[in-house]
């Protein structure tokens, strides 16, 4: 208890730091609507940025300018007015809550559904109104021990200023500014998001992680994360977007890149449930995300696991580039669409390093109206000797208005390479369904039971405290799916 | 005694086909009875139109559980409300701990009943008393609920189910099928620890065998969707030795 109440009180105090960094007036705090070449200036001179890294952005933006968005998913895109959104909207002010009484009780009911302990909700209910918050709080309050242990994790925007070095050394080898439609705009625009490095030999000593959340009407959210692990260490990351947002489309375009030296091991996990929009299809965000690590050395290691229960519509490939002589890429994935909900995600594993190895098991489960697809590849280069993957891909239809789709792209340039792909599709049978009401399990939980179950492989590669809360919210995700 | 289960001319379809033609049957608390019937006599049928199964239609009659009829309720009501069915073939879960699976069940009752949710270790320890009763190892309990469990493990793991709900009615649907004498003994010895003053049975068998081990206090018996007979335990012994042709024949 002790130690919540310090959190809370660290918490309180790095927000009063924010405070002073931007102004009391909030309607000052966002740049006009809009996207051009000043708006990019403008992002960068409220971030204190050195001249390279409005540079960088320019070029981004010049880029993104010669692009289109990518159609290939087996996605229903809305075409989206990229000038009529916010592209800068520095942390809205938070009225300091006296009470929950004060917190959208909505709000409160999601938190004790996805049971995070009262505290911790008047700290959450705080950082609702700031996703920056949260990174910054959670660095805060573990930076004296991280430090002791060399790691550097901090809000990116912190590291364009105070690492200039390794954020120019890092950022963009593994994603570059011109990679794809969604990633150059970020990279145009980008405002936050997390920083870490670990050094030689370090095993991180606690989990870092972090919570998002998109606050503001009519607003795009674009945040970076890089994260480094040097030869010999260890870090396990984990993304949670667990508060709801009930507001119009919003755009999420994130980039996520990770780099593993020789024998490194990366553990990235996320927990997204951002708003769905609602049982029509209103609402919701786009969440166009862009994640990809690279192995750089030999032996090194990258886990992706991923619990995708919210959003509108997903697109979304976190993959891994296995660079590295015995390197090994993973991807667990669940993703969940309900209602309105389309998702299209998948991994990519490009094996270049001899003897090169790679897992991917996804878990698809639509419900409602929902379409889900998982689209997947595996490249095999002439270099990857010996390289092999190992793909599982279950879908599970809950309902008969839904759909699933898989979509697996397998390229093979090295004969001594095996790749193996396995697919089911199945359905909620009546016979599980009755056994549980026969035990006088309510309809609801019994799909969450069975749907967990399903799911089982990925959520025992989340860490202890997610797997949890990722269950819970899978419970939540599939109300109203039967019946 | 008071009557703890009532079937009152009770008709039911499945599909548009016929399969229930008017039950009488009264069952007191503290009471075990038995259906036996041949193949296609509407056994099965019984016992899901019992539970509530979707797809077994009720067209005529009534069945009342304490008093309080059960048509209108939901499977997982009436499961709530004291009915349990002991599988003829129970479903797998693939991924669903038994664990989880088993305290979700019994927690479920407890908060339709207004009691605390049951703790997992205080659960554990309960279940794993009752296991050992059973002869069910911790290795099973660990295991996905059904997955991979023998034909006599599936049974036993039925009658576990039972020990820790506490229903009001246990319908017992052919636990005897696919059983080895082994299995069928232990299977029995559970099933009479649970006899009760406060509880009654419904045993559904085609054979005779199963009554050796647990012993009705009246047997019935079930011919094209109507109970043609009923007696005491030795009614048992009589269809063993003539068969249900002659049983078919006197209606």
């Amino acid at each position: 208890m002790a130690a919540t109440t310090e959190t809370i009180a660290q918490v309180e105090q790095a927000t009063g730091k924010y405070k002073y960094g931007f102004v009391t007036d909030i309607e000052s705090d966002k740049a006009p609507k809009g996207l051009n070449e000043d708006i990019v200036r403008f992002i960068s001179a409220k971030k204190e940025e050195p001249e390279w890294m409005l540079e960088w952005r320019l070029k981004a933006f010049r880029r993104w300018l010669t692009m289109t968005a990518p159609d290939w998913a087996k996605l229903d895109i809305p075409p989206i007015d990229y000038q009529d959104s916010y592209y800068y909207s520095a942390p809205k002010q938070a009225e300091k809550l006296k009470s929950l009484d004060e917190v959208d009780p909505e709000l409160l009911a999601t938190y004790e559904k996805l049971g995070i302990p009262l505290n911790e909700q008047k700290m959450l209910a705080n950082v609702a109104v700031d996703a920056v918050f949260d990174s910054v709080s959670v660095a805060t309050t573990f930076r004296e021990e991280l430090s002791k242990a060399g790691v550097i994790f901090c809000p990116i925007s912190e590291a364009i200023r105070d690492y200039p070095e390794l954020v120019q050394r890092y950022m963009g080898s593994v994603i570059p500014v011109g990679d794809n439609y969604f990633a150059a705009l970020n990279s145009a625009v980008f405002t936050d998001g997390s920083f870490v490095y670990i050094p030689k030999g370090v095993r991180c000593p606690m989990e870092l992680s972090t919570y998002f959340r998109i606050n503001e009407q009519n607003t795009g959210q674009f945040e970076r994360t890089l994260i480094i692990a040097e030869d010999e260490s260890y870090v396990s990351y984990l993304e949670g977007c667990t508060a709801p947002q009930r507001d119009e489309n919003q755009l999420h375009a994130a980039v996520v890149e990770l780099v593993a030296m020789t024998d490194a091991e990366i553990k990235y996990s996320t927990v997204q449930n951002w708003y769905p929009g609602d049982e029509n299809g209103k609402g919701g965000i786009y969440n166009f995300v862009t994640k990809r690590g690279v192995c750089r050395g030999d032996r090194s290691k990258i886990s992706w696991t991923q619990v995708e229960t919210g959003s509108a519509i997903t697109w979304k490939y976190p993959s891994c580039v296995l660079r590295g002589k015995d390197s090994v890429g993973e991807f667990y994935s669940v993703a969940l669409t309900n209602n309105m909900q389309q998702a299209d995600t998948g991994t990519k594993m490009i094996h270049i390093g001899e003897g090169s190895r790679s897992t991917i098991i996804s878990k698809g489960i639509s419900a409602g109206k929902s379409q889900n697809c998982y689209r997947g590849l595996v490249h095999m280069h002439p270099t990857a000797e010996n390289a092999r993957n190992f793909t599982q891909c279950d879908s599970l239809l809950v309902g008969d208005k839904c759909g699933a789709h898989t979509v697996p792209y397998i390229v093979s340039r090295n004969p001594s390479a095996k790749i193996e792909h396995e697919a089911t599709t199945s359905r909620i049978s009546e016979d599980q369904l009755f056994y549980c009401l026969q035990r006088g399990i309510g309809e609801e939980d019994a799909v969450s039971l069975i749907v967990n179950g399903f799911c089982k492989e990925v959520m025992k590669e989340l860490p202890m405290e997610f797997a949890v809360e990722a269950q819970k919210l899978i419970g939540i995700s599939l109300e109203g799916s039967v019946g | 005694m008071t009557a703890l289960l009532e079937i009152r001319d009770l008709h039911a379809s499945v599909g548009d086909k016929p399969i229930l033609k008017g039950i009488n049957l009264t069952i007191n608390t503290g009471e075990v009875h038995a259906i036996m019937g041949p193949n296609g006599s509407g056994k099965s049928t019984m016992s899901y139109v019992l539970a509530g199964r979707d797809g077994y239609k009720v067209t005529g009659g009534d069945i009342l559980m304490k008093g309080e009829s059960l048509l209108e309720m939901e499977p997982d009501e009436r499961a709530r409300a004291g009915m349990f069915l002991a599988f003829q073939y129970p479903v797998e879960l693939p991924g669903v701990g038994g664990m989880s699976f088993l305290r979700a069940a019994v927690n479920a009752r407890r908060v339709e009943a207004g009691e605390e949710e049951i703790d997992q270790l205080g659960f554990v320890k309960i279940v794993r008393e009752k296991a050992k009763l059973l002869g069910i190892s911790d290795d099973m309990l660990k295991r996905a609920v059904n997955v991979g469990f023998s034909g006599g493990e599936k049974k036993r793991y039925e009658i576990l189910q039972m020990a820790l709900l506490e229903p009001s009615m246990a319908v017992l649907d052919e636990t005897d099928s696919g059983l080895d004498v082994d299995a069928l003994r232990i299977v029995s010895e559970g099933v009479n620890l649970l006899r009760d003053p406060g509880r009654a049975m419904l045993v559904i068998t085609h054979y005779q065998r199963l009554l050796n081990h647990i012993v009705p206090d009246q047997v019935h018996i079930l011919a094209g969707g109507k109970i043609r007979k009923s007696g005491g335990k030795e009614l048992a012994l009589e269809v063993e030795e003539s068969g249900y042709a002659g049983i078919d024949d006197a209606a």
